[in-house]
This record gives structure tokens, sequence and C-alpha cells, in this order.
């Protein structure tokens, strides 16, 4: 009960910010579009729907990231959790009230971007409904991400470090946009020690029923997910300790 | 009967000590207010009080339940309206209400109930509609304390109530907290000597982490040789240097 009024209330105070529903709903909408209409001038394979879409749905996730961690580092900033470390919460309610609202809307914004795909002429198929459950755990990982940067940064810092930084390692280093082939060398190798990549690939692999191909990745996105998620509830609980 | 009981309450932060051997009584119902100058360790005894820190020497009982060991317990019995507003500032009004009653666990119709009272008695009911950002500074503080006060506590620390509001703001919330006396036990800090002295039953002065001086406003004025409350305090603190 104490949970679900943090959680109803940190659903509220993201989809009532209009840049939110912005950058996180509509940006990824855009690009799909822009990059949609590029490819159907001059073709390239890595802009096909099948390949372009699973991978927006993971990029878009950087923005549940900043999300998350701009509205807990507020809350540190304002005052509002000191005030709310005074009632009879306990550390499991916050750390659930912030994260668990973000999953549903995560969600929705991978259905929007598959929604739109198929209007552009992707093929709804039940492959899709399994992308959308898979893409779970990197969902985790970058909710995880959002309350551990929310945790120890300040608001100022949250929209440097989550806004352009983790937008940008998550667009480099994703293979969304180009071949990592590409780059190769040390570039390459580190793309493939993050999730990012291996997030792509599998939603890619679930998109087009290639469900063999999911393995190793699933496990790479799985064990950043666990890693996030422990680090992210020591740090909140540090936090709640020095508050 | 003691609403607070305060024993060498301490805090020290490596090589500075924030509250020294700090040693008070408050009644229950009673308005107390703490003064300072900044660094004073009023908030910092306001936060250990609340269990929001741990002290690092000394206890204190709030309606017999210890800081050290029962920290729920105090949790369930105390409100605290920060220095700031610490609303949801895209939640309405109604909403930031309906907020805290749901972290304390009521049920739908019990906060429907008491949001209702609490904005008709604290005079919320033309903005309860409105998001909570988009308010003046007097309103904000007027919903930081409402928010504080939906759990009917048995104590409520008020922590710098009319910092930074306008002259008017200031004396309505002045009636405001006038109007919850005697209903609770209230512990105040503030840095206005006009405000402590126009609303407390008793105050204390508090000068680098140690309580200078405890009593009335009159005791206070009788104890310094000074007419006006502000002249007391100032005499008080230099003398204690």
């Amino acid at each position: 009960m104490r949970m679900l009024s943090y959680s109803l209330r940190t659903a509220k105070e993201i989809l009532r910010d209009p840049l939110n529903l912005g950058f996180g709903l509509g940006f990824p909408l855009v690009l799909l579009f822009l990059l949609s209409a590029i490819q159907a001038n001059i073709p390239v394979s890595l802009f096909e729907l099948e390949m372009l879409t699973p991978g927006l749905t993971v990029f878009g996730l950087a923005f549940m990231t900043l999300f998350s961690a701009a509205l807990i580092a507020k809350d540190r900033s304002s005052s509002l959790l000191q005030r709310l470390y005074t009632t009879p919460l306990r550390p499991a309610d916050y750390i659930l009230g912030y994260m668990l609202p973000v999953l549903p809307i995560s969600a929705a914004q991978c259905v929007l971007c598959y929604l739109a795909a198929a209007c552009l002429g992707l093929k709804l198929t039940v492959n899709v409904l399994w992308a959308v459950l898979l893409l779970i755990p990197a969902e985790i990982f970058f909710i995880a991400l959002g309350l551990l940067c929310g945790s120890v940064l300040t608001d100022k810092q949250v929209g440097g470090i989550c806004g352009a930084l983790l937008t940008n390692l998550t667009a480099w280093l994703s293979g969304v946009w180009f071949d990592l082939d590409l780059v190769g060398g040390a570039f390459k190798a580190i793309a493939y020690a993050l999730p990012f990549v291996h997030a792509v690939e599998m939603e890619r692999a679930v998109l087009v029923g290639n469900f063999g191909a999911i393995w190793p990745h699933l496990l790479w996105v799985l064990a950043y997910a666990a890693v996030a998620l422990v680090a992210a509830v020591l740090l909140f609980l540090r936090q709640m300790r020095r508050q | 009967m003691s609403a607070i009981e305060i024993k060498e309450l301490t805090k020290r932060y490596k090589d500075l000590t924030a509250v020294d051997r700090l040693n008070l009584t408050i009644g229950e119902g009673e308005l107390f207010s703490l003064l300072g100058v900044n660094g004073a360790g009023k908030t910092t005894t306001i936060k250990m009080l609340s269990c929001l820190t741990r002290p690092s020497g000394g206890d204190a009982l709030l309606n017999g339940k210890s800081i050290l060991h029962d920290s729920g317990g105090v949790k369930s019995i105390i409100a605290v309206s920060p220095q700031e507003t610490a609303v949801a500032p895209l939640l309405s009004v109604r909403e930031n209400l309906a907020l805290m009653a749901g972290i304390h666990g009521m049920s739908k119709a019990e906060t429907a109930e008491k949001i209702a009272s609490l904005s008709e008695k604290l005079g919320l009911d033309t903005v309860l509609s409105r998001r909570a950002g988009k308010l003046s500074g007097g309103w904000q503080r007027r919903l930081s304390i409402a928010m504080a006060l939906i759990s009917d506590p048995e104590i409520l620390f008020l922590d710098e109530p009319t910092l930074g509001l306008d002259v008017l703001a200031r004396s309505e919330l002045w009636d405001l907290i006038r109007s919850l006396k005697g209903r609770m036990t209230i512990v105040l800090t503030t840095h206005y000597m006009e405000e402590a002295e126009a609303l407390s039953d008793r105050t204390g002065i508090m000068k680098s982490g140690r309580l200078i001086a405890v009593g009335t406003p009159a005791e206070i004025n009788a104890r310094a040789g000074t007419e006006r409350f502000e002249e007391a305090f100032v005499k008080l603190v230099k003398e204690a240097e």
C-alpha cells in the first residue's frame, strides 16, 4: 500500500513532465521516421525496420535512466526525500517505488516504437511480443542505472551524465547507427564488453524469430542488470544513511 | 508530562561538534522554539530528533520512544516540515496530501476525509487542484505543513517555516501555527526573534552546538537584563563567545 502510493507518485511526476514525454517517447519515434525516410531513398541494411526498430527500443531506454535519475536527484535536493525519511516508509518501499513505475513506461515506449514501425511497414508477428518481453532485463539495467545515478549525482550532474554521456554511449556502442565491424579493434572490443550492443543484437534476433541467437547476448544483459541493480540498491541505501 | 526528553545529545562530524551534550525537556502540547545563528546546531538537533541523523552520543525520548532504539516508533508519532518546502511539484495539492496519507497507510475513505478536514482548516480548499510547483512560496509552506499534519502527529517539527516569506505570508503562517498550539507538541527552529517571541511558550538559544539559555521570552529578557527579545538574544550569544 505504502509502496503503491509512492509508485503512483513516481509515475505521475515522470509522465507529467513534457520534456520526458518529448524526449522519451517522441525522440525515438522521430528517429524511426527520419532514418526510415533515409533508408527509402538510400537503402542501408542497418536502417531496415527489422534492424532499426529493435535498436531504437534499446536506445530509448537511456531516457528512462535520465527520467529516474533526474527525479531521485531532484527529490534529494528539494528535501522531499528527507521529509519522507521521517515517515514509516522502509528502504524497499523507496527502491521499488522509484523503479517499478518506470517498467511499464519503458514497455509502453517499446510498444509505441513497434506500432510506429508497423505503420511504416514492419510486419507485426508474435515475435514482436517476445521482443517486448525480452527487453525487460535491459529495462531493469537502465532503470537501475537511473536509481544509481540519482543516488550519487546532483540534479545538474544528472543532466550531463545521464542526458549526454549515457545517451551517447548507448548510441555509439550499441551498433544501432553503424556496424561496429566498420570500426573494429578496441572500439568494437569495448562495445562488446558493455551491454548495449548485446541488448540490440538479442532484440534483432528475437524479432526475426532466430531465438537460438539470443545467446550469449541475454546472459550479458542479465549480468549487467544484476550488477547495476545491486550497486544501485547499495548506493541508494548509502545516500539514505547520509541524509 | 514531558513529550521530549533530551539527554546529553551530541553530534560530531570529524573535528566539528555540531551539537554538544544537549539536555532539554519539552512538555506535552508545548510550542518550543530553538533559536540560533547559522551553524548553531538547530537543524542538526531536529535531524537527530526525527531520526534522520544518528547521534554520536546521548539519546532522546519522544513520548517515551528512544531515537536510538525505536526509530520506527518515533517515526510513527512525529512529522517534519523541512526548511525547504519539500513538496512534489508536478502533483496537485490534493495529490501531495494523498501521497502522505498513502505513505501512512490510510484507506481511500480516511484519505478523502483527512484531506477535506485539513484543507478546510488550513484554507487549502481553493488550491486543491493546482499543481504544487505553481503555488507561491507562502502556499507551498502551508501545503508543506499540511503534509506534515496529515498523520495527526503527536510531535511536529517545523524547521524555519517562514524562511524567505513576505510579511503577509509570514503573518498568515503564524496564525496557522498558533491554531495548532496545544493540539500537539511543536518544536520550531527560526532565525526570526519576533517569530519565536510571538509563537513560543518557551525558547532555547543555541550557540556553537550548545544550549546557552532556556526559558519563556520574558524570562530570557529578564536574564539578559533587556527589554527587547532581540537584544536579549544578541547579548546572550555575545556573552557566550
